[in-house]
């Protein structure tokens, strides 16, 4: 049976040939950059997969989707989803040997838009991604200090106590969210650029730019470390932490299964997403890597390896997350019960000791029953550890506030916050590798700019322009448009892009001459495993992932987190209703790349249409030549 | 004398800690360790007010409760029947906490002095913040990275041109002599696009 495939003329003009494939291999031609060795691109392409999601995100959907019953949706999605879509898009960038619009432009011109899609979203992604690692270098610059300026709350005007906001939260918070951001109340309310973010932001791109400045020249070299160190760092917290006290409570709270979340569709859901983005597919990223690569490399040896070490890297990392989150619950409840204690022993001047954390609650309920008035204006707080351990562990938070609080009760906790944020700075440096890639790549393809620039003045002009308009989140709300383009710019897009990708290659392309292909690249044609779920089942999750999300995005009503000083619920954050100028934000982060995939195809249209008129040749003769670059040495 | 003791305007609650500062090497509190205090007290007040003698039996102590709690309040050497105002006391004490600490191996937290808050130390600023030290470092080393990296590619290329045209002078020499001349130029030639094509009879 033949699988339905739409009609796609003059495909094989556009892409060069097994025979061409062969050539090209022997003659190491064209000026198209190779990996050193197979580790690069290996430790590359885990390093584009693996960033801060394994670390805050998949830890916190894990725990809240009932903990150990998360990994089996986590683990089915992951196989059906996951590992497909990636050997799909090394196996294309492989074959077709060009970045993200040049492989969708060979496919078929009309789908350059899916390519153009692909540059805007690693554009919009990376453009909120590096201020985060500039959040993280700000951490780190400041982690080289005893104490570390976190531990402490400042001294207010008159130096009779300390600064108000800082005493109603927490030394942390007020450093994150004053010190750090100076965040304001509300996202219209902009503020003025904060001069050390701007510097921090100076200094991320600078860091990525020397990075990335040669392409795969000098990003290989830098993944050597970069992928690597995080492992190690890991390991390090990973030995560390069990040596705490209460490090096994967060573990098995991580872990305790909870079946019946199972049968909520919003676990499944989650689960589908994470394993998408933690991929970071459709980004474009894969494609380009994959294409530097040699003609025979296997490709599908290369999409499981890469899966099963991000589906292991996340589990790890979970389980040091959580052993650190248990030590700080345990030490915050320790500390809430030894404030009780004091509480009770002072006001009835009970000696000393008397009332341990064993007796405590039988005392309370003694006096409790003897002077009640006494023990209501003592304002005794609950001291919940379930409390503790699902406090704020997702995403800016845990790294931030939950984490740098458990580090300050570490002995000698400078060290741990150097090695901490070096992790997350490598974590992110090696995901910002492969959006670079993502956004250079595509512009020397689209010819916009001359070709004769270097790829040093691509990737600076790049860094550049993603820095200036980074600055956006430089200022005082910066903080809150962060979470918008997190939200809207880097979900929804890639989704629509991913399921474009598999459309494309399988039907458009055809799964047939995609077998071929992979016959001819790997030496044998793909198994049934393959066949099925590219042809249908990943498709179908794709779609039923985007439409759940689109859903569910539109359905609940927009509103963000505001730390606010006045507000009652302080220093708990405030949900706040967005502005209604949002929506046109909203449109142009998640609406634009998406839509550039038809507008593109209709403006490729228009121009065929109206250039038949003026181009009587019609199809132009295209040697072989001139679609792949020969080398210099051979002239006619 | 007992009801001017508590909770009036010129006496003050004590609370000690011993076991919570000191664990295992805790001492036990007995009327000695009171003594102590009062002298403590009597002597702080005496540095403070420069020539005025307090002795112990101006430092009265009352409802003291296994917690170790107390009140006291202090009476002037003078008049035994006039007490000292909570301010003066309150000087007097702030000025010699530490000493007092250190006499019964406590600290402002274990040794309270209810409605005295413990003056609260500066946090010591460096004149740099020591992230700009780190931030200046690190913006020095990618600095001279980028430099070098330009550098080095621009040479790169120049060195490329330079032999493009040396070159492109070279195989400009070939069609005037002897087609030969090949073997000059070193390395393997593809003769599949040499021009010995024009010496093939058609």
């Amino acid at each position: 049976m033949k699988w339905p495939k739409f009609p796609n003329p003059g495909l094989d003009n556009r892409i060069p040939s097994h025979g061409d494939l062969e050539r090209m291999e022997k003659e190491e031609a064209g000026d198209r950059p190779q990996w050193d060795n197979k580790a690069q691109y290996l430790l590359t392409c885990v390093g584009f997969c693996v960033g801060l999601g394994n670390v805050w995100r998949f830890p916190y959907l894990c725990q809240s989707h009932g903990g150990g019953a998360f990994m089996i949706p986590f683990l089915i999605l992951l196989v059906l989803e996951g590992i497909p879509l990636l050997h799909l898009e090394f196996a294309i960038g492989q074959r077709l040997r060009k970045g993200s619009v040049g492989v969708w432009r060979s496919i078929n011109p009309y789908l350059t838009g899916v390519g153009i899609a692909s540059l805007f979203v690693s554009f919009l992604v990376g453009m909120y991604y590096n201020t985060i690692m500039a959040w993280i270098m700000w951490y780190l610059f400041n982690s080289f200090q005893n104490p570390l300026p976190w531990s402490q709350c400042p001294l207010n005007a008159n130096r009779t106590g300390v600064v108000d906001e800082c005493a109603r939260s927490s030394t942390v918070d007020y450093f994150w969210y004053r010190e750090t951001l100076n965040t304001s109340t509300a996202i219209d309310d902009a503020g003025g650029l904060q001069w050390w973010m701007v510097m921090a932001l100076v200094a991320a791109w600078t860091v990525l730019y020397v990075c990335c400045i040669r392409g795969i020249e000098t990003t290989g070299k830098a993944v050597y470390i970069t992928s690597t160190l995080p492992y190690l760092v890991l390991t390090i917290f990973l030995i560390r932490g069990l040596t705490l006290k209460g490090s096994v409570e967060g573990i098995k709270f991580l872990f305790t299964p909870d079946v019946n979340e199972l049968m909520n569709p919003a676990t499944w859901l989650d689960a589908g997403a994470q394993v998408f983005y933690s991929f970071s597919l459709a980004f474009g990223g894969l494609i380009s890597f994959s294409s530097y690569n040699s003609v025979h490399n296997n490709c599908e040896m290369d999409a499981v390896l890469i899966s099963i070490i991000n589906g292991c890297t996340s589990v790890y990392s979970a389980t040091v997350i959580y052993s650190i989150i248990g030590f700080r619950a345990t030490q915050n409840f320790d500390a809430c019960m030894s404030d009780n204690i004091i509480k009770l022993m002072n006001a009835f001047n009970l000696p000393e000791k008397n009332i341990t954390d064993s007796n405590y609650e039988d005392m309370l309920n003694h006096y409790n029953q003897t002077n009640p008035d006494i023990i209501l204006g003592l304002d005794l707080k609950t001291c919940d550890m379930q409390v503790y351990l699902s406090q704020g562990v997702e995403g800016t938070g845990l790294a931030f506030i939950v984490f740098t609080e458990a580090i300050i009760k570490m002995p000698i906790s400078p060290l741990w916050a150097v090695l901490f944020f070096i992790m997350l700075f490598c974590l992110g440096l090696s995901t910002m590798f492969g959006n670079i890639e993502g956004v250079v790549v595509p512009l020397q393809d689209l010819n916009i700019l001359p070709k004769t620039w270097p790829k040093e003045i691509f990737c600076g002009l790049t860094c550049l322009v993603s820095f200036g308009l980074g600055l956006i989140f430089a200022l005082r709300s910066g903080n809150y448009w962060l979470a918008l383009f997190d939200n809207f710019a880097g979900s929804i897009p890639l989704l629509v892009i991913g399921f474009c990708e598999m459309v494309a290659v399988i039907y458009i392309y055809g799964i047939d001459r995609f077998n071929k292909d992979i016959e001819f690249m790997v030496g044998h044609r793909p198994n049934i495993f393959w066949q099925a779920t590219w042809r249908v089942i990943s498709p179908l999750i794709m779609i039923f992932i985007l439409i759940f999300y689109f859903v569910t995005q539109v359905t609940k009503s927009l509103t963000y987190l505001v730390w606010d000083s006045e507000s009652e619920s302080f220093p708990t954050l405030e949900n706040r209703e967005y502005p209604p100028w949002i929506y046109v934000i909203i449109f142009i982060l998640a609406g634009f790349p998406s839509l550039s995939i038809p507008v593109v195809a209709i403006f490729k249209f228009i121009q065929k249409k109206c250039c038949k008129h003026n181009d009587h040749s019609g199809d132009s003769v295209e040697s072989i030549s001139a679609k792949i670059q020969m080398s210099d040495k051979i002239k006619f | 004398m007992s009801r001017l003791c508590v909770g009036s305007s010129h006496a003050y609650k004590v609370r000690i800690s011993i076991k919570t500062a000191l664990g295992n090497q805790a001492y036990v509190w007995n009327d000695n360790e009171m003594y102590l205090f009062r002298a403590a007290m009597a002597f702080a007040l005496r540095s403070y007010h420069n020539g005025q003698e307090f002795n112990v039996s101006n430092i009265m102590v009352c409802n003291e409760t296994p917690r170790v709690s107390f009140w006291f309040v202090v009476s002037s050497p003078e008049n035994s029947s006039v007490l000292l105002k909570k301010g003066d006391v309150e000087n007097a004490i702030r000025k010699s906490r530490n000493r007092i600490n250190g006499a019964f191996l406590l600290t402002d937290q274990t040794l309270e002095f209810i409605d005295i808050p413990p003056t609260l130390a500066a946090p010591v600023m460096p004149v740099t913040p020591p992230w700009l030290i780190v931030f200046g470092v690190v913006m020095g080393a990618v600095g001279a990275g980028i430099i070098f990296l330009l550098v080095s590619s621009l040479v790169q290329s120049k060195r490329k041109k330079n032999k493009k045209t040396l070159d492109e002078d070279r195989e400009d020499m070939r069609g005037i002599e002897n087609g030969l001349g090949c073997d000059n130029l070193g390395g393997v030639y593809n003769t599949t696009f040499s021009d010995g094509d024009k010496f093939t009879p058609m």
